[in-house]
């Protein structure tokens, strides 16, 4: 009972977050602020992702989690990348 | 026992989703953008690894076998977050910063980041904010 609200909480707390990174992403004055707000909101997905799994008692969804922390992590680093050098593979 | 169990869960996941809303808060929140660097790297991912350890917890005790896979995204996060950081800080630099308003390198002739090499075809010069 008291795990069911905690989820809902978390749920509510991890929903609100990725509404305001979507905000920002939208909102950025500076191409450094859209790329933090979109790696922001990559692991925010992971953390809804878990939360889903949690609630639906698989554990189908800690592999989507994972590939998608890497694709986010990878993502980030070559806009980063691209922003530095012009380049992504010299 | 199970309620109390139950409790441990609900406190880590509690925790974690107020560290997350917090991280994202701030993303929107802090002023300077380097302030905004520190909110998201670092309350964020601390969040996500609490919710992950509320995962593995719940999944020991409910379904009664050892998952590590929640470990490994955790450990991932944790390696992942200081390095986006660090290049974010670092695009940053290149084109926010003049050398000299930074502060002295020490033992380098200059900042790497702001350093331009003439024989280096793939890199933009240090151009004006656009």
């Amino acid at each position: 009972m008291i795990l069911t609200y905690a989820i809902y909480f978390n749920f509510a707390c991890f929903g609100a977050a990725l509404l305001m990174t979507l905000a920002k992403v939208v909102s950025a004055q500076d191409i450094g602020d859209r790329i933090l707000a979109l790696d922001t909101m990559v692991i925010n997905v992971i953390a809804l992702l878990v939360l889903y799994g949690l609630m639906a008692g698989t554990a189908v969804y800690f592999e989507a989690s994972m590939i998608i922390a890497m694709l986010g992590f990878v993502s980030t680093v070559a806009y980063a990348r691209f922003i530095l050098r012009g380049n992504i593979i010299e | 026992m199970e309620l109390i169990v139950e409790i441990v869960i609900a406190f880590f996941l509690v925790v974690s989703g107020i560290f997350g809303f917090t991280g994202s808060y701030g993303l929107i929140k802090l002023g300077d953008p380097m302030s905004r660097l520190h909110a998201p790297t670092k309350a964020t991912t601390l969040g996500v690894g609490g919710l992950l350890l509320a995962a593995m917890a719940s999944i020991y005790v409910f379904y009664e076998h050892v998952s590590l896979h929640e470990l490994l995204i955790t450990l991932f996060l944790f390696l992942a977050a200081p390095v986006t950081a660090h290049f974010i800080a670092k695009s940053h630099i290149h084109r926010h910063e003049n050398a000299e308003d930074l502060p002295d390198p020490g033992d380098d002739p200059d900042w790497a980041v702001l350093h331009h090499d003439p024989e280096d075809v793939h890199r933009p010069s240090h151009g004006p904010e656009d």
